[in-house]
C-alpha cells in the first residue's frame, strides 16, 4: 500500500494503517531525534512521545506538505520539550551546554557525496552543538526545512532562527577547520 | 581589504546571499586564499546536507516499544476511558434493578404468605 493510501486510512482511525506508517518512518524519525536530542536514550523517548502525537493528531494533517515532513516537525516539537525538560532544572543555560557524544551512523557510502571522514566529523560536531544551536542546523541545514517551519515548532521568531543558525555554522566551521588546522600544524 | 577582515564576513557572502557585500565579494575573487576559506564553508554545508541519508540504527526494541507504547495509548484513550465508565454505569443500573425485583418479589411473597 502507498503512503498516501495508509495516511489515509490511519486518518479514518485505521490503527493497523498507522503502525504499518510507524514501521516505515521509525528509523528516520530516530535518526533525526538522535541528531536533535544528541543521544540515542532520549531519541528513543522523543520517538515514542512523536508518534503518539501523530496518532493523536493524524485526522489534523491536511496533505499540503509530504507526511514525513509533518512528522519532522512533530518530532522537532518534541525533542524541543524534552531537552528543554531534561535541562530546566541545570544551571547552564541550554545556548552553552555542550554534550559531546558518539552516534553510530549505518554506512550507506553509495549516498554519500562528501568523505565519510568529514561527515564523520560533522556529525560528531553537530552533536557537539549546544542544544539550541543544534536544532536550527539539524532542522535547516541536514532536513532542508523553512526558517518559518523551524521557527514555529521552536517557538521563537524567524529572525532568532536566522541568528541561531549563523552562530551555529560558525561554531562547526571553527570546529571542524580549526582543529584540522592545528592537527597539521602538530 | 585584508583577509583578517574578510574572514569572518564569508559566512555572510552563503548564508545571507540576499544583502551581498561587494567589497567583500571583490576580494573573494581575486584572493585565493579566501576562496579556500569559502569553498571550505560551502564543503561543511553539502556535508551537513549529506548527513540527512545517513541513518543512525535504532535499539532492536524501538520498534516494539513504541507500537505497545500506541497500544496502551488506545487502552488510555480518553474516549475509550468514557465508554468504559458508561458500560460500568450502565451494568450497574442493570445489575441494581436486577436486585431491586428480587427484592420486591420476595417481599410480596412474604406478603401473600402472611395473608395467607
Amino acid at each position: 500500500m502507498e503512503q498516501a493510501e495508509l495516511v489515509g486510512a490511519a486518518q479514518e482511525g485505521d490503527r493497523q494503517a498507522f503502525e504499518e506508517l510507524v514501521r516505515r518512518t521509525y528509523v528516520d524519525t530516530f535518526t533525526l531525534a538522535c541528531r536533535l536530542t544528541g543521544n540515542q536514550e532520549d531519541a528513543g523517548d522523543v520517538v515514542q512521545d512523536a508518534y503518539l502525537r501523530a496518532w493523536r493528531g493524524i485526522a489534523r494533517f491536511r496533505g499540503e506538505a509530504q507526511f514525513s515532513t509533518w512528522l519532522y516537525r512533530i518530532t522537532a516539537n518534541t525533542a524541543a520539550t524534552h531537552v528543554h525538560k531534561r535541562y530546566r532544572n541545570r544551571s547552564e543555560p541550554l545556548d552553552d551546554l555542550n554534550e559531546p557524544v558518539e552516534l553510530h551512523p549505518c554506512a550507506q557510502p553509495e549516498r554519500a557525496a562528501e568523505s565519510a571522514e568529514l561527515l564523520d566529523q560533522l556529525a560528531s560536531a553537530v552533536a557537539a552543538l549546544p542544544p539550541k544551536l543544534r536544532a536550527l542546523v539539524v532542522l535547516k541545514d541536514v532536513y532542508g526545512l523553512p526558517h518559518e517551519e523551524i521557527a514555529d515548532e521552536l517557538g521563537i521568531t524567524v529572525a532568532a532562527a536566522k541568528v541561531r543558525l549563523h552562530r551555529a555554522r560558525k561554531r562547526l566551521r571553527d570546529v571542524l577547520y580549526e582543529q584540522g588546522e592545528e592537527a597539521h600544524a602538530v | 581589504m585584508r583577509c583578517e577582515d574578510v574572514a569572518p564576513l564569508i559566512a555572510a557572502l552563503v548564508d545571507c546571499p540576499e544583502v551581498p557585500n561587494i567589497t567583500v565579494q571583490r576580494h573573494v575573487e581575486t584572493c585565493l586564499k579566501c576562496q579556500a576559506e569559502l569553498a571550505r564553508y560551502q564543503r561543511m554545508l553539502r556535508g551537513l546536507r549529506d548527513l540527512r541519508s545517513r541513518y543512525v540504527e535504532p535499539a532492536p526494541d524501538l520498534l516494539d516499544e513504541t507500537l505497545a507504547a500506541l497500544e496502551h495509548s488506545r487502552d488510555h484513550n480518553p474516549v475509550r476511558s468514557i465508554l468504559s465508565s458508561r458500560r460500568l454505569a450502565y451494568a450497574g443500573a442493570i445489575g441494581g434493578t436486577a436486585v431491586a425485583a428480587v427484592l420486591v418479589a420476595r417481599n410480596r411473597r412474604r406478603a401473600l404468605s402472611l395473608a395467607g
